[in-house]
């Protein structure tokens, strides 16, 4: 439903965004990943037809951004970075507006909009406040309620969780979920977790150019110490401990970590890494059947590990 | 959709004091310049050309401080990504910000009416003529206002937008004073006198405020309100572009 093809965009002589190619499917969650300034913002601006690309196109249920913007932008819901809104309006004023532009002339449907949006985003509470006295949470929903108002096929959130508490993160999420059996997301964020909690499918971008495209699963079993375990001994066992993890069979290696827990002086944490990455916990608590684990833990890799890898510069 | 945007547009002149603010300056300085400088009861004569006469110089001030806001305050707070990526194109949503401001500024204009009745109760004026006024200064705050929303959709300062466009207005204006005509004939640049002076705002005005409403002036007018408002779509379009 979202087609982008060799979008690309200079500004001047620095390259935003280079030769991105991707598209994304019907009940597709796609998080667009990276550092501030790698170009997510900008993809999403030339995506919804707000900026114009350099090269390449975009489109949306097959509808070009370029050559029939108004039947693209008629599909799409859109939150731009900040969420901005008309501040001396109210919630319902603001949305009854949108409506009026999205084509429900009469007032009667808008209010009927208005209000069944305002309830989905939890902000019907506020709907008669100006937006300039409202909290940030709020804002933001005002700014989701706006894009979500039309029920579009496809949804471009820009940062949606930025600034929300966690309760209202978990909200916000949990609305994202609900919608995308059928629909097709494009979310940027920061945050890895919301990754993994949401999305399906991660995009990982940096100085314009897509690096990375996975889901966050296969993103993270490619970490290299993704499922080693790391088990916590007493001092005193420790070197028997480590033969006898050597000694398993699926072993790659195993290796003493500096004791960072300040759990006791006496426990020594031992990693192990496992052959092509394979589950090696059941192997390792066999072997150490007749030693005292202090504690034993699965490493499922973290994703900050893989977006520090391939955002920063070499 | 014009009318969407126009309406939103209007209405949110009135969620701050600033719309009553103008129109009360508006009407202060409008009868203010009438009475001590254009000395309408001196004059002796039963006619608002002293009110019109003045047009031109209030509005450059007050009608870019109107414009200023049109397109400044979208880029600055961002209001403008969501604004431009609704399904409405450019032009509908140049034009129906500029209806609204315009319609605002005609709120003012009428604001002035009970001048036209003082002085209908105190004499008989040309009733006609002052008509001819009202549709001449009506046309005028237009062509300024279309010139500022250009101004104004070029940057996301207002402060920048508001001197931007009083000083384009300002050169408008001024080629249509003698001051500036006489240069050119001084030089025997009869030909660029006139070219300059046809093109001049005051011209035109002037002829409508003495009650002539020709065609020529009207169409005037509007074809400036249509050259810059197609400008202010150029320009966002090429901002967007950039």
């Amino acid at each position: 439903m979202i087609v982008l093809k060799g979008l690309s965009k200079k500004f001047n002589h620095l390259v935003a965004v280079d030769n991105i190619t991707l598209t994304v499917a019907q009940g597709e969650i796609l998080a667009f990943l990276g550092p501030n300034g790698a170009g997510k913002s900008t993809t999403m601006k030339m995506v919804t037809g707000f900026l114009a690309p350099t090269a390449g196109t975009a489109a949306v249920c097959g509808f070009d951004i370029l050559t029939q913007p108004l039947k693209a932008k008629a599909k799409l819901g859109y939150l731009p970075e900040g969420a901005p809104s008309y501040e001396d309006m109210t919630p319902a004023g603001f949305l009854s507006f949108i409506a009026n532009i999205r084509g429900y002339s009469s007032r009667k449907e808008r209010a009927k909009r208005v209000a069944a949006v305002a309830e989905r985003v939890a902000l019907t509470e506020v709907l008669q406040q100006p937006i300039d006295t409202l909290s940030r949470g709020f804002r933001r929903r005002v700014g989701l309620a706006q894009a979500l108002l039309h029920d579009p096929d496809v949804l471009i959130l820009d940062e949606p969780t930025e600034g929300l508490d966690p309760n209202q993160k978990h909200h916000v999420r949990g609305l994202i979920h609900d919608m995308a059996a059928d629909k097709a997301i494009i979310i940027s964020t920061h945050i890895l977790e919301e990754v993994e909690a949401l999305c399906c499918r991660a995009v990982i971008i940096t100085r314009g150019r897509l690096v990375a495209d996975s889901t966050a699963e296969a993103l993270l079993a490619s970490l290299p110490y993704h499922n080693a375990v790391t088990v916590t001994v007493k001092a005193a066992e420790a070197d028997v401990v480590e033969q006898k993890l050597r000694s398993v069979s699926t072993t790659k290696s195993v290796k003493r970590l500096s004791n960072r827990s300040l759990r006791e002086e006496s426990s020594i944490q031992l990693r192990v890494l496992s052959r092509d990455r394979q589950p090696i916990t059941a192997a390792v608590s066999e072997a150490l059947q007749s030693n005292t684990m202090i504690a034993l833990t699965v490493e499922r890799g973290r994703l900050e590990d893989i977006f520090r890898t391939l955002t920063l510069p070499d | 959709m014009v009318r969407a945007v126009a309406w939103r547009e209007f209405k949110s002149y009135f969620t701050t004091p600033l719309a009553m603010v103008f129109i009360v300056i508006f009407t202060a300085s409008a009868n203010a310049l009438t009475f001590y400088i254009g000395k309408i009861f001196e004059n002796g004569q039963a006619s608002l050309e002293r009110f019109f006469l003045y047009h031109p110089w209030l509005y450059l001030l007050l009608v870019p401080a109107v414009a200023m806001r049109l397109w400044a305050e979208e880029w600055n707070s961002g209001t403008v990504e969501m604004l431009l990526t609704l399904p409405l194109s450019t032009a509908q949503a140049v034009v129906g910000k500029f209806l609204a401001a315009w319609a605002f500024l005609g709120l003012a204009l009428l604001s002035t009416v009970p001048l036209w009745i003082s002085v209908n109760i105190l004499g008989e004026p040309d009733n006609g003529v002052v008509i001819a006024g009202y549709l001449g200064s009506f046309l005028m705050a237009g062509a300024f206002l279309a010139i500022g929303s250009c101004l104004s959709a070029l940057t996301r300062n207002q402060v920048i937008a508001f001197v931007g466009a009083a000083a384009v207005i300002f050169l408008l204006v001024m080629s249509g004073l003698d001051i500036v005509l006489d240069v050119f004939r001084a030089w025997h640049l009869s030909i660029i006198a006139e070219s300059i002076a046809a093109l001049s705002i005051l011209t035109h005005f002037q002829s409508l405020m003495r009650g002539l409403i020709g065609l020529q002036d009207i169409i005037f007018f509007l074809s400036i309100i249509v050259f810059w408002l197609f400008a202010t779509v150029v320009v966002l379009d090429r901002r967007k572009g950039s």
